[in-house]
């Protein structure tokens, strides 16, 4: 479970990475989209993948006798993923916007900043 | 009651906010509660800050949850004095944007964004928890891209789409280092941290992640590699909106630099020579993107990453005299490029342009202006016994005891330079012959302006000034509370005892 979630992490930063480096603005978005998947994947790697065992005490007890399931690491997930999904919405619009004021999505044709000086 | 004074800054901050919001269309209105509540500010960060210099540092454990669990709000000397630096700034531009953002800008939220900015800016300051500085990263970063772009002209736009994927990108690295850090040793809180990495044995993971920071953060900083975001937005937007993220938004990169390099990761000789390599490129490259300029806010862009160098050259260095210098150069730098963007707002509004080429006569037509700009101009540079002199006899000192010539040498480079940019835009701005432009039709010039804004953009230009002349002359002040920082930050016991209480760290150490 381990070495695919790691080989998937290194795919999905590849392809972020990749598509961030191109000079389309659509595939800029859609890099960030699967570098924040990656990072947020990584996270829950990294917290120690555990199978079936949640943070629960049992009644009788005072502390965990078994390896559990660490809960920090979904919270930060779950905060993570709220982020960049906000994030993300604005990019597209901002995208969008940039879009039709500048009329081409290729990075490279914006350099109107670099004229004016 | 005392104990909750740390939250003040954010709360007062937040609550403004959500003041502004419900006012959305009414302009008048949010100006005065911007304004008013600014002040406001001021006063808490005094409070905080004097509160903090007479009881040393405090922490908040936010329900209770006792640390390392939960998630804790620490003020130190640090802190306290970046939380008033930002109220002090945010007063100014508070002012100086009433007056000079149109009112257009004004009707689409400006000042609610404005506010959640500096609440962003507080809460990054004051917390104790690296997740929850990254929350406040991503307060900070989604405010300033609304402020970037409010408007939509498309010099905006194209500078926004480079400022977003730069900013998102170091995010992503960001939480990919927290989350190696959790990794590695199931903690959050830096304190925690900071005794756990200490104990881990495979060193070369730890200075992988620690890498992992330093990029992170030097992109947010505008460090060598890694600034050519910077020149190429902060000149799109209006120039109040520059002068917020010219005089914080990078400092809270540096700051986030300095509190990670100071307190987890700590005596790593590789390290410090990475930052002390990157410090005298930054320095280099910045100084020599300045010369080069034609455009006035492109070139004060240039001089912010030259001068975040001397920054990191203090925190490389890792000596006593070195941190306090990083630290007075960061009160001085904050409060002098503000000011710098806001004067470069006011000659746009005077003359209607920012093209060096083009200004001139400003002497000619106001006089006692042309003398108010000189103060921050030459703050900058560091004549004696302006503020930014100070700071640099302390690197340079400490340069030499470590026997660090390149970084010596970078230093006076970039002050020679900054020199030589300082004198070419006074002589262009200043003295240079008036150069006769077409009047804009439609474009508010200054003189049209009614008394009260101009009022509104000449008094916060003024009291930075005062502040700058404050700090080059009262520098024994600004070096004492440099020097305690700096002895706070060598020292990080004392930062993880107020944390943890002394009887934790004792039992790690066995």
């Amino acid at each position: 479970m381990e070495v695919l979630l790691a080989i998937m992490i290194g795919v999905l930063y590849a392809a972020g990475i990749y598509m961030i480096l191109r000079r389309s603005l659509v595939k800029l978005i859609l890099g960030i989209i699967i570098l924040g998947n990656g990072a947020n994947l990584l996270i829950f790697l990294l917290g120690r993948v555990v199978k079936g065992s949640p943070p629960i005490i049992p009644a009788d007890s005072e502390v965990f006798l078994s390896v559990y399931a660490d809960p920090v690491p979904q919270a930060l997930i779950l905060t993570a993923i709220v982020i960049s999904f906000g994030l993300q919405s604005f990019a597209i619009i901002l995208v969008k916007r940039a879009y039709k004021v500048v009329k081409t999505d290729d990075l490279d044709e914006m350099n109107a900043i670099d004229k004016d000086s | 009651m005392t104990q909750q004074l740390v939250f003040y800054p954010l709360l007062l901050q937040m609550l403004l906010s959500i003041m502004l919001m419900f006012s959305w269309r009414k302009i008048s209105w949010q100006r005065v509660i911007s304004i008013v509540g600014s002040i406001v500010n001021v006063a808490v960060a005094i409070l905080l800050f004097s509160y903090i210099w007479q009881n040393g540092t405090q922490v908040v454990q936010a329900g209770n949850w006792k640390a390392p669990f939960g998630i804790i709000f620490v003020a130190d000397t640090l802190s306290a004095t970046l939380v008033l630096l930002t109220a002090i700034a945010g007063v100014a531009v508070s002012s100086f944007s009433s007056a000079s953002v149109v009112a257009a800008r004004l009707k689409f939220g400006y000042f609610p964004i404005f506010h959640f900015l500096l609440l962003g800016l507080n809460g990054a300051f004051l917390t104790g928890d690296i997740f929850n500085l990254y929350v406040w990263f991503e307060i900070i970063i989604i405010s300033s891209f609304v402020l970037i772009t409010l408007g939509g002209e498309k010099a905006q736009l194209e500078g926004s789409v480079k400022y977003f994927t730069l900013n998102i990108l170091a995010s992503m690295i960001f939480l990919t280092a927290i989350a190696v850090l959790y990794g590695l040793t199931g903690s959050l809180n830096m304190a925690d941290l900071a005794l756990k990495v200490a104990a881990i044995q495979n060193r070369g993971l730890v200075e992988i992640t620690a890498i992992l920071f330093l990029i992170a953060f030097g992109i947010k900083a505008a460090v060598f590699p890694l600034y050519f975001w910077l020149p190429d937005s902060y000149h799109t937007p209006p120039s109040a909106v520059a002068a917020i993220f010219g005089g914080l938004l990078t400092k809270v990169g540096v700051y986030a630099l300095i509190r990670v390099f100071t307190l987890i990761f700590v005596g790593d000789v590789f390290l410090e020579n990475i930052i002390l390599v990157i410090a005298i490129l930054t320095l280099f490259s910045g100084g020599l993107g300045a010369l080069v300029q034609n455009n006035l806010r492109k070139v004060f862009s240039y001089l912010i990453i030259c001068h975040i160098g001397y920054m990191i050259a203090g925190l490389g260095l890792f000596t006593k005299l070195a941190l306090a210098g990083t630290i007075f150069y960061l009160i001085h730098d904050i409060i002098v490029k503000t000011n710098l963007f806001m004067v470069s707002g006011l000659v746009f509004r005077i003359r209607g342009t920012n093209s060096i080429r083009n200004l001139g006569g400003l002497y000619a037509d106001y006089p006692k202006l042309s003398l108010l700009i000189a103060i921050p101009l030459f703050s900058l540079v560091g004549i004696p016994p302006l503020s930014g002199f100070w700071p640099k006899i302390s690197l340079i000192i400490a340069g030499f005891e470590e026997q660090r010539w390149w970084v010596v040498g970078a230093i006076i480079f970039a002050s020679l330079v900054t020199l030589i940019v300082i004198a070419k835009v006074w002589a262009s701005i200043v003295w240079k012959e008036r150069v006769d432009l077409p009047r804009r039709p439609n474009f508010r010039y200054f003189a049209r302006l009614k008394k009260v804004r101009k009022a509104q953009m000449i008094a916060p230009i003024v009291f930075l000034s005062m502040v700058s002349l404050y700090i080059g002359f009262g520098a024994e002040q600004i070096q004492k509370v440099s020097t305690r920082v700096a002895d706070e930050l060598i020292d990080n016991n004392q930062y993880i005892d107020a944390v943890l209480g002394p009887q934790q760290n004792l039992d790690h150490e066995e």
